[in-house]
């Protein structure tokens, strides 16, 4: 538990030194908000009817990026194996880096819904539940999206594989997502929120437990 | 890994098997009333629908099996079933695709097993890039084993996922009925495809065995007294 | 019969279609200091790595500090500390933060006079991304100082660094050496290792060519400078 907190705080540390690439990363969001909106045109009912499905493109195309910067700092000097020699566990360091791209990812996404307010005039007065699904669906994309950043970050082409294994992977959440955000964004008459935000909570709980596991294979040798 | 010549029988036994079967489905069984022709494509779209989850759930216990046991025979096996499991999804797909326009007058229509089918065709296609570009062996067959158990378990998720999103706009459904008249050829037809799967699946994967073997021949031993060399 | 620190049995590594390291079997006695020489490429680091279990080998076994390095992976890296080609740092971080990351996962407090003992304590709230290459050395080394280990791995260790830190090194080894520590040195100055070292070993194309008392380790020993 203790390793946990180190590793959690060794995070947040690189990701506070190293804020001004997430700034970048969020122009980057934003910009790919703008440039989806004049794929629909200037059709305000269209824009609000299908802003949810942008916010959560716009993220997970951001994610790529954010996810592949958080293991750059570890491979320059091979910090990270220098960790595991210590001994450190494999877990800990897994989790910390997890959870710390969960928090810029949330960070990521509700920064992103102003943006998408404004240019899709697509608000909602529901800001709490809307912020606990963009927790969960980054969440979605955290666990997943650690561990192969972890992987293709020790291979060329690594731009490529990271969006090429994550993507597939994660349309539950994805899908979950989106639809939720639609239906705090345009109403949602039937009450089907929870049931999509359950379905969140599966993918979550299932990778989160699943890739921590399978983290040590992936960066001891 | 075997050497013996059985998996040529049983591709061969396959092909026969998938010429009786198609033959009998597509030229001679009784044509369906309420979709016509195009239902034919059902004898040969379902025995591949079958086959392709068939032998991604074996990819999937090729891949524990090497994660756990380790060694070359397992990875091998998991090579071979990833690009078969590859190949038949793509052939799900195409045929859906061929079924949905005459019927629906769309290529796709987001039905949920074929939705499934195409994410795990990108899912799987990915991990088969993945093993492309990772040079060392052992990581090799790693990395793609934590992968396909990843991909893997997402099945049910995304099968669901789709499947809610879709029952909420679809109102068309795959018609999943055949009738007991044409359960034969299907079934002549999913054990041709198992048994040429499984022949093409074995070949495949004594090739790859073979290139790990060579990728990692141990080295001459040393002379006696060098080996008891260093400091004591 | 001494206890022994390091043993291997048929130890092989490999690397691409090369084998990096090839059969190597050999034992180091606790509380020695060793030379590892060898020529560019000859499978000093590779060894090295594989006894501090950054390496898993393909054939054969190794025990360091009683422990196989396959099988009982993290009590190896309880005894062992390397000086390795990566400094193992976070560029974007200061010395100091560096160090503190490293203790915390070692669960005990940072000394802070280590920073001044290698020689940064002015510099060490500057990002590491701003240090020269005998500057990031020097925290390595102070890192491993840190760990506190049994057993001390040095790859190369007088690389980079400058006369003052090549005094700063040899008084590290005979520290080392008081305490009772094991150190095994990769190293091209083969006089330097002879005046340090206890014993020697010669690794040639990832195979052990010679061992013995490193005073008398061949003069031309391939690819070892002649002078410290």
């Amino acid at each position: 538990m203790s390793q946990f907190v180190a590793a959690l705080r060794k995070d947040l540390l690189l990701q506070w030194r190293t804020r001004s690439q997430l700034v970048a990363v969020f122009v980057f969001g934003a910009s790919a908000l703008l440039l989806f909106s004049f794929a629909i045109g200037p059709n305000a009912a269209a824009l609000r009817e299908f802003a949810g499905g942008f916010l959560w493109l716009a993220l997970l195309l951001a994610s790529t990026l954010a996810l592949a910067d958080s293991f750059e700092s570890e491979m320059a000097q091979h910090a990270l194996e220098g960790l595991l020699l210590l001994p450190a566990d494999p877990r800990a360091l897994y989790y910390g880096k997890a959870v710390a791209n969960l928090l810029q990812l949330t960070l990521l996404g509700a920064a992103l819904v102003p943006v998408m307010v404004v240019l899709y005039d697509a608000g909602t007065a529901r800001v709490p539940a809307l912020l606990g699904i963009i927790v969960l669906g980054a969440a979605g994309l955290s666990a997943p999206g650690t561990l192969y950043a972890a992987m293709t970050a020790q291979v060329r082409a690594r731009n490529t594989l990271l969006p090429l294994l994550l993507f597939p992977l994660v349309v539950p959440a994805l899908l979950g997502a989106v639809k939720a955000t639609s239906l705090l964004i345009l109403g949602d008459p039937m009450g089907q929120l929870g049931a999509w935000t359950m379905l969140l909570v599966a993918f979550d709980a299932i990778y989160w437990s699943l890739c921590g596991l399978v983290f040590e294979r992936v960066v001891e040798d | 890994m075997g050497k013996g010549v059985w998996p040529f029988v049983m591709a061969g036994l396959g092909l026969a098997l998938l010429a009786w079967g198609s033959t009998w489905g597509l030229a001679f069984a009784p044509r369906e009333a309420y979709m016509g022709e195009v239902q034919r494509i059902m004898y040969v779209h379902v025995p591949t629908a079958w086959n392709a989850m068939l032998v991604l759930t074996f990819a999937f216990a090729c891949a524990l099996v090497s994660l756990l046991r380790g060694g070359w025979r397992w990875d091998a096996r998991l090579e071979a079933a990833i690009e078969a499991g590859v190949v038949l999804s793509g052939l799900v797909c195409i045929q859906g695709s061929i079924w949905a326009r005459p019927t629906w007058g769309v290529w796709w229509d987001w039905d949920p097993r074929l939705t499934t089918t195409a994410v795990l065709l990108f899912a799987f296609g990915g991990i088969l890039a993945l093993r492309q570009f990772v040079d060392d062996p052992v990581k090799r067959a790693v990395w793609s084993s934590v992968a396909v158990v990843i991909a893997y378990v997402d099945v049910p998720l995304v099968y669901f996922s789709v499947r809610w999103w879709n029952s909420l706009h679809q109102l068309q459904s795959t018609p999943e009925t055949v009738s007991r008249a044409f359960h034969w050829p299907l079934r002549i037809n999913a054990f041709g495809v198992l048994f040429l799967l499984i022949g093409l699946v074995e070949l495949r994967a004594r090739l790859a065995f073979l290139r790990r073997e060579a990728e990692s021949a141990p080295p001459p031993p040393v002379r006696v007294a060098e080996a008891l060399g260093g400091v004591r | 019969m001494t206890t022994l620190a390091v043993e291997t049995i048929g130890l092989s590594r490999r690397y691409g279609r090369r084998w990096a390291l090839s059969d190597v079997s050999l034992g180091v006695p606790a509380g020695s200091v060793v030379m590892l020489a060898g020529r560019n490429g000859s499978g000093k680091s590779t060894l090295l790595r594989v006894l501090a279990t950054a390496l898993r080998p393909d054939h054969g076994s190794a025990r360091v500090a009683g422990h196989d390095v396959r099988h009982e992976r993290d009590q190896v890296r309880r005894q062992v500390a390397l000086l390795g080609h990566h400094s193992f740092h976070y560029e974007a971080l200061t010395a100091h933060e560096n160090l503190e990351i490293a203790a915390s996962f070692l669960g005990r407090p940072c000394d802070p006079g280590l920073l001044a003992r290698v020689g940064l304590e002015e510099r060490a709230d500057d990002p590491v991304s701003s240090y020269s290459a005998g500057m990031r050395k020097r925290l390595a080394l102070a890192r491993v100082l840190l760990q506190d280990a049994a057993v001390v791995l040095l790859d190369e260790p007088y690389g980079e660094l400058d006369p003052p830190g090549f005094a700063l090194l040899d008084r590290v080894i005979a520290e080392l050496r008081s305490r009772a520590a094991t150190v095994i040195m990769a190293t091209h100055l083969v006089e330097r290792g002879r005046a340090l070292c206890d014993h020697a070993l010669l690794l040639e194309e990832g195979r052990l060519a010679w061992s013995g008392e490193a005073a008398l380790m061949p003069a031309e020993a391939p690819g070892g400078s002649a002078r410290a």
